[in-house]
């Protein structure tokens, strides 16, 4: 292990530059110009938070940038976090008609940052106005982006929102968990700021449920609960060697990347191994490259069609050097007190299930970072339904206990993306208007 | 000898691009550059009587689409601010240096006939191949009682056009303006004036933009605007429309014409001889985008006669003519359909809302059991207006397919529902008697 020993400081501040440039002017409205204003188009019907997206364009395009960013931010108040982080590749852009005729989609995710950060840059004035104060009171736990879009629409309504949060920061997965070169200039502090400017919200920091907050008394003291706690624990090898030094969860990594200012500092494996097939393996095996690792490995069980990461995010990683290795599964970690190898066993399909083959290969390695999913803490959500993992939710949002509704990756709406949660907050935030308090809510 | 060689109101040109009279064609070095970059001519910048006129500063404004592309621009620059001589000089200078090219000289002048033949005649002496007289000029000048204030006057567009022709042998060209009701009258009054051809169309009055932040018009002089004249592809549709009017008008077929209006390609040029003139003016396309577009004007046009299997320009010069009629003598019996081409179909469904919402519901929008969007044309209900084909982003998407019906060509004034209809005179008279008719 070494301090960023092959790479310069002038390396790593490029490594972790904003990922794409955002546009100028010129650029957006060149890029505006390839919208066709499609007539209900599919790249709406492809967005979890369904932005009218031919309509922020063509506001693009007539120069109302302010008024475009209103029609992004009515429906996704995390516009600008999922202008940078969404898979556009498998979303919006992915729906665009532009694939038929030019072969490329219009670059949605670049034009949505272009009036987004547009908008928050020019004026220090929320573009939404609160309603009158109903009396109501909402707790949010959790401040990442569920519990945030669920207190700001609740906040919209008219209703009181306190926000109990674990860490010391607001933001969730914005701030501790999306690569660093995704979320450059302390964007998620930014956008909690922006979001908060609709007022009627509060955020109280270190409050960790089941520890020093507790359900029960959150229902008795408010009219609402809405639990976005995402995924609290993470998925383990179970294997033998797994607590040798040197072996780290990914998300802890990232964190403590996305918490470290002068990356130059970081502690880096020279020969790294990520275990996993999602966008966090592929984060933390980027970062890790970038931050000076010799040699990245990254493995993966079964095939790359089988891996969740998105075809973009796999062929970026192998853009950045990192050697991405499939049909391996890991079986054994050895060293003495620090890991210095890992032993995987190709696998395969037989009869339609994944199997060992019996051939093994073993990696030199002094850093391991696990990236094999994360699943819920059932321990802190005493009486609330749990199922296949995910807490168990009807179609208005609401838990199995009365009063109490969930969103974003604790869940299971789908896939586990920012855009998603944002979805969710917002939509549990109308449905708990509509069912405990008969407050429907009408168009921005 | 080059395919695009042509004559031009008797002058001999190496190809039919000249720059019309405006800043290109100001100077000297402006004009030289232009020659060197092929332009077969120049309609040398309006020259007045001295004292030179004083022009403003601010001078354009501009009409862009989305994408930031000119479409249009107006200006507010009066003729050359320079003297007399120094232009004439210049003149006799470049039409030592450049034999083969042409030079017009343009001018106008207050209404008197001793000032207008005086200077028609320094003019033409600096050997000149032509004059050019500026009616059309609709701002600045106009106020003086010169420009569009003659050429809006039929009566004046002939008298300035005899003066001219009165005091020189060489051609004469009256430059009309579009800011008029009905092209022919001045059309017709240049012919009777003796023109040797017309030219058209000098600029369209017009306020580029307002400035919203100064609130006034564009472009702003110290806070203050005034209209200009506009030109650029914008006005092509209206110059095509007045140069096809002479054209086909049996007492102005003919005169020569020298088109101008929003030409900026060898397609453009094409249409506009296709419609009847000689040879055309550019002057917008050269101020967006430098002299060297004459080089795929000249090149476009070329494979254009090769394509074609035209031997020149005069081959299809005035073949559209025919074929522009009035409203009353188009076949009502005649049906196109549009039909959508489904494997260039991108789904962007511009056309289904283009036609539902502002046509005649004509086009069907449906879910396919890929995933897709189909969008079909309902014959029954499509009156075949073409809008479906204009908004649609794709090239060749959409196309028009005329309906065989086998019926027989029928004029509105055949028409049975007209009640004015050639026979049924009867029908109309009793209409007329009884108080019916009343439009």
């Amino acid at each position: 292990m070494s301090t960023t020993g092959t790479v310069t400081i002038d390396d790593i501040n490029e490594g972790f530059a904003d990922l794409h440039k955002p546009y100028n002017k010129s650029q957006a409205l060149l890029e505006a110009s390839r919208c066709t204003y499609c007539y209900d188009a599919p790249c709406i019907k492809a967005c979890p938070t369904g932005i009218d997206i031919p309509t922020f364009i063509h506001q693009i395009r007539t120069q109302n940038v302010k008024g475009a960013a209103k029609t992004i931010l009515s429906e996704n108040i995390m516009g600008g976090t999922c202008a940078r982080a969404c898979p556009t590749e498998i979303l919006c852009e992915r729906a665009c008609v532009r694939h038929h005729d030019q072969g490329k989609p219009v670059e949605i995710g670049l034009l949505q940052r272009y009036a987004v950060d547009y908008l928050m840059e020019s004026t220090d004035e929320h573009p939404f106005v609160r309603a009158p104060e109903t009396g109501k009171t909402i707790a949010v736990v959790g401040a990442g982006p569920a519990g945030l879009s669920c207190a700001h629409r609740a906040a919209l309504l008219g209703h009181k929102v306190t926000v109990f949060e674990a860490k010391p920061k607001p933001g969730g997965l914005n701030e501790y968990g999306l690569a660093a070169y995704k979320m450059v200039d302390d964007f998620a502090q930014k956008e909690v700021a922006f979001l908060l400017g609709i007022g009627g919200i509060e955020i109280i920091y270190e409050q960790y449920l089941g520890k020093n907050l507790n359900l029960e008394q959150l229902r008795t003291d408010y009219d609402a609960v809405f639990l976005g706690i995402g995924l609290g624990l993470c998925n383990q090898l179970k294997l033998e060697g797994e607590d040798l030094k040197g072996v780290f969860d990914a998300i802890d990594f990232i964190e403590e990347l996305r918490q470290t200012t002068d990356k130059s500092t970081m502690t880096i494996g020279q020969d790294v191994v990520v275990i996993g097939g999602g966008n966090t393996a592929i984060d933390a095996a980027i970062q890790a490259k970038r931050l000076g690792a010799k040699r990245v490995t990254l493995a993966y069980r079964r095939g790359e069609d089988n891996m969740t990461a998105t075809e973009w995010e796999i062929d970026l990683a192998r853009k950045n050097g990192v050697d991405v290795r499939l049909w391996l599964s890991p079986i054994e970690l050895t060293g003495d007190t620090h890991v210095n190898s890992i032993s995987f066993e190709q696998t395969s399909i037989e009869s339609g299930r994944l199997v060992g083959t019996g051939e093994r290969i073993q990696i030199t390695t002094d850093m391991v970072l696990k990236a094999v999913g994360q699943k819920i803490d059932a321990s802190v959500l005493s009486d609330v339904l749990i199922e296949q993992g995910k807490i168990k939710i009807n179609d208005k949002y609401q838990t199995s206990i009365p009063g109490v509704y969930a969103g974003g990756d604790c869940i299971d709406t789908g896939e586990d993306l920012t855009v998603q949660s944002v979805e969710d907050g917002k939509r549990a935030a109308h449905a708990m208007g509509h069912t405990l308090f008969g407050i429907d809510f009408k168009e921005l | 000898m080059s395919k695009l060689a042509c004559n031009i109101a008797g002058i001999d040109s190496i190809n039919p691009f000249w720059l019309a009279s405006a800043p290109p064609t100001d100077k000297y070095i402006n004009v030289v550059r232009a020659f060197e970059a092929g332009w077969g001519g120049v309609v040398w910048k309006t020259l007045g009587i001295d004292p030179p006129v004083i022009n403003m500063s601010s001078r354009y404004g501009v009409h862009h689409d989305r994408a930031r592309n000119v479409i249009g621009i107006n200006n507010i620059e009066l003729i050359t601010d320079r003297p007399l001589e120094t232009n004439l000089r210049e003149i006799e200078q470049i039409r030592k240096e450049w034999p083969d090219r042409v030079i017009i000289g343009s001018m106008m002048a207050p209404l008197d006939e001793k000032t207008w033949k005086e200077l028609a005649i320094k003019i033409a002496n600096s050997g000149v191949h032509g004059i050019e007289l500026n009616l059309g000029c609709p701002h600045g000048m106009c106020e003086r009682g010169m420009g569009s204030a003659i050429g809006q006057v039929p009566e004046l567009i002939e008298q300035t056009t005899r003066w001219v022709k009165e005091v020189v042998d060489i051609p004469v060209f009256t430059k009309l303006t579009p800011n008029i009701t009905d092209i022919l009258v001045a059309a017709e009054a240049a012919l009777k004036g003796g023109a040797d051809a017309v030219s058209l169309i000098n600029t369209v009055n017009s306020i580029a933009s307002v400035d919203l932040d100064l609130m006034a018009p564009t472009p702003t002089v110290d806070g203050k605007g005034t209209h200009g004249g506009y030109c650029g592809s914008a006005v092509k549709p209206i110059a095509l429309h007045m140069v096809g009017e002479i054209a086909r008008n049996p007492d102005t077929r003919n005169l020569q014409i020298s088109a101008i209006g929003g030409i900026e390609t060898w397609r453009d040029a094409a249409e506009f001889i296709a419609l009847g003139a000689s040879g055309v003016q550019v002057c917008t396309a050269a101020m967006l985008y430098g002299f060297r577009i004459v080089d795929d004007m000249i090149a476009g046009l070329e494979n254009f006669l090769d394509e074609k299997g035209y031997a020149s320009l005069s081959a299809f010069q005035g073949k559209a003519i025919p074929n522009v009629v009035n409203w009353n003598e188009l076949n009502i019996n005649f049906d196109t359909k549009a039909f959508i081409n489904e494997d260039l179909c991108i789904e962007c469904g511009r056309c289904f809302i283009a036609c539902e919402d502002t046509s005649h519901q004509a086009i069907t929008m449906q879910e396919n059991t890929s995933g897709g969007r189909d969008f079909v044309v309902v014959d029954d209900e499509c009156v075949g207006c073409n809008l479906c084909k204009h908004v649609c982003p794709v090239p060749d998407c959409i196309d028009m397919r005329p309906v065989e019906n086998g019926l027989p060509v029928l004029t509105w004034p055949e028409h049975p529902k007209n009640p004015q209809r050639i026979d049924a005179v009867s029908l109309e008279s009793s209409l007329v008697e009884t108080g019916e008719n009343n439009d």
